[in-house]
């Protein structure tokens, strides 16, 4: 331990006299603090990025149809399929951000990895097997089956794009701020990159080498976490509880770490944030549309089982990282030296937490530095990125569907639009959805990204989730009632979210919050479920009449797969 | 497609297949709502117990009672995916089977 901790300092110092002096020098006055340039993370995250290059050129000589570009042809088997969807639940906020909170409050990181998981056996359960069976490319394609395409299409639009636009704004801070700290690149700089990166992924390759680029990225995500959970554990003789116990010596909070916290301190946040983790899965469109990349119910469910058995194991290695964070950070190396904080405590006094350099959330990356020295923190560092370079690749394929499938080819060519045209849509998008988050990404520099992931489960949860629920379960909805329904849940979610403390009051500088609750899907959520409940049944028209009628072939359609697009072209 | 739907719906053991995945579908959706929600209750109400340590160490009972949840969901997953994939399957070619 302590020969790597010399040979890390060495490293570091090695690598600053590499950096011209001027560009050192600003870094450490700069208001944000930047890193000396790491060169193994750089040789690492290049490697990376040129795999990921390759996967995607291979991809765009296979992609053919429409099919193949937002479904992956339908060819993915369930493990795979597992593992990639994994590979978008594994973001920045999970890894760095789950890591981070334990690291700062302990027993409360728990309680987000709880509730991110808990969605899954929920979407297994109810929503899996019915959307294979029902869709094609986008979940509206289900949302809309029995219904006027335009309405709720263009609802359905809407709702992805708000959805996938606030967990965008999200990733690209995420990434950005790493950036800015691992590589010493410039936070814009960083921001573009990821940009460009992004729209090259998605452009050229579509859904085939989004998927492939997932899927590596688990793995490698999973191996890595894995490493440095069991070093940790390695330390202490395998003992959780010698672990636990010296962590709570060397934290401020003292026993305190091993309790929940100020977290969730009133019971209707802590019933709004279970509702919005649990239920906002179920409507996060680019986790839906993985759905359609598998060839029948049967690897869909497959694909949920894996899926919930990796992402349920690396919360559990977060939670471990995170412990020995704190103890490997924040406890003094042989020497007495403090090397991971920005100053160190006085003596007699425990080292503060919030001295680490860049951040509660960079406390993983820290820890695998601490246990693998430089290399494995090259890997790691390079790991985080292309984890969000991957989600936000995911996410804006799922963006440029709703516009190109569901706008564009339903609702404005009226299904004449060939294939040709559409994929063309859908790429074009992609460009203007990856410049606008570049810009998005600039403009939010500054917000917690825990808050901006969370911003879009609430929005998730009340408005796309609710109706893909009710139409595949109640066969007397009516387009009045989803529409009417569906717009309320995504008007209401969007309005509180930015009325509630975080935004009205810490970001718009208010003096108070006009709606007291960060998290408001506890009240948006029913409103949402009652208002279709509501405007279906007083629905009399000779439409919602024949709707009702229609019910009964999308329900065997959704019980047993009868007439579902199967993996050949259609 | 329309005469198959019929003969779907006519058939008894499409009826035997919903009732039966329906009812095994939301019990297992109840057994993890109240598993979850019972954790955030916990939570929001019990922090007194959650806090505990077990025996004379510092390892509370919110650590178990966390990890349970987590593992609880992977387990009622695969309790799921087991039985859909082998018995509702087969009841499902057979249904598609007699329809055609």
């Amino acid at each position: 331990m302590r020969s790597l901790v010399n040979r890390l300092g060495a490293a570091a110092a090695a690598a600053g006299a590499l950096v011209p002096a001027s560009v050192y020098a600003a870094a450490v006055e700069g208001q944000v603090q930047k890193q000396a340039t790491n060169y193994e993370a750089i040789v690492m995250f290049l490697i990376f990025v040129l795999l990921t290059l390759g996967i995607t050129f291979w991809a765009a000589r296979r992609t053919k149809s429409a099919k193949d570009f937002y479904a992956a042809g339908g060819g993915i088997t369930g493990f795979q399929n597992g593992l990639a969807i994994a590979g978008d639940y594994m973001s920045a906020a999970s890894f760095l951000g789950i890591a981070g909170l334990v690291y700062t409050s302990g027993f409360d990181g728990l309680i987000f990895s709880v509730g991110w998981l808990v969605g899954w056996p929920i979407i297994l359960f109810l929503v899996a097997e019915r959307l294979r069976n029902l869709g094609k490319y986008t979940f509206a394609d289900v949302a809309s089956y029995r219904f006027q395409q335009t309405p709720i299409r263009t609802l359905a639009a809407c709702g992805s794009l708000a959805t996938v636009t606030f967990y965008l704004i999200a990733q690209m801070v995420g990434a950005g701020k790493l950036i800015q700290l691992l590589f010493g690149l410039d936070y814009m700089v960083a921001v573009v990159l990821v940009g460009v990166l992004m729209i090259a992924y998605v452009t050229f390759g579509g859904m085939l080498a989004t998927t492939w680029v997932q899927i590596i990225k688990a793995v490698l995500l999973l191996s890595g976490a894995s490493f440095m959970a069991f070093a940790v554990l390695a330390k202490f003789g395998f003992s959780p509880e010698a672990l636990f116990a010296k962590a709570t010596q060397v934290h401020t909070k003292g026993l305190a770490i091993m309790a929940p916290g100020a977290l969730i301190s009133d019971p209707v946040s802590a019933i709004s944030l279970g509702m919005a983790l649990m239920f906002g899965t179920a409507g996060l469109p680019h986790i839906l549309m993985r759905f359609f990349t598998v060839s029948d119910a049967k690897e869909a469910r497959k694909s949920v089982f894996y899926a919930t058995g990796f992402i349920g194991y690396f919360y559990i290695l977060t939670f471990i990282i995170g412990f020995g964070a704190i103890v490997l950070l924040l406890a003094p190396d042989a020497n007495g030296a403090y090397p991971f904080l920005k100053a160190a405590p006085a003596a007699g006094k425990l080292a503060n937490p919030a001295d680490l350099i860049g951040g509660s959330n960079m406390a993983a990356i820290h820890t695998a530095n601490a246990v693998g020295g430089s290399l494995f923190y090259g890997f790691i560092s390079a790991v985080a990125f292309a984890t969000i370079l991957a989600v936000v690749a995911g996410l804006t394929l799922a963006g440029a569907s709703a516009v190109s499938h569901d706008l564009y080819a339903s609702v404005i060519a009226k299904g004449r639009a060939s294939e040709h045209d559409e994929i063309r849509v859908s790429k074009i998008t992609t460009v203007i959805i990856g410049i606008v988050s570049i810009f998005l990404g600039i403009a939010f520099e500054n917000q917690n990204v825990a808050f901006m992931v969370g911003l879009a489960f609430v929005i998730a949860a009340s408005a796309n989730f609710p109706i893909l629920l009710m139409s595949m379960f109640w066969g007397k909805m009516t387009t009045r009632g989803a529409v009417i329904g569906g717009w309320m849940g995504l008007i209401s979610s969007v309005t509180l979210l930015v009325l509630g403390p975080t935004v009205w009051k810490s970001v718009l500088g208010n003096p108070a919050a006009i709606f007291p609750y960060d998290n408001p899907g506890v009240f948006t959520i029913p409103l949402s479920f009652i208002a279709i409940w509501f405007f279906s049944i007083t629905d009399n028209s000779q439409t919602a009449q024949d709707e009702r009628k229609a019910y009964e072939a999308q329900y065997i359609r959704s019980q047993t797969g009868l007439g579902a697009e199967g993996a050949s072209a259609h | 497609m329309k005469e198959n739907a019929q003969r779907i719906l006519a058939n008894p053991k499409f009826q035997e297949l919903v009732q039966k995945r329906s009812a095994f579908a939301w019990t297992l959706s109840i057994a993890m709502l109240v598993i979850y929600y019972g954790f955030v209750l916990l939570v929001a109400f019990g922090k007194g117990f959650l806090g505990t340590p077990i025996g004379s160490g510092v390892t509370t009972w919110g650590i178990p009672v966390g990890l349970f949840t987590i593992v609880s969901a992977f387990i009622l997953t695969g309790i799921y995916v087991n039985r859909a994939n082998g018995e509702f399957d087969e009841l499902n070619r057979q249904i598609m089977e007699e329809s055609k």
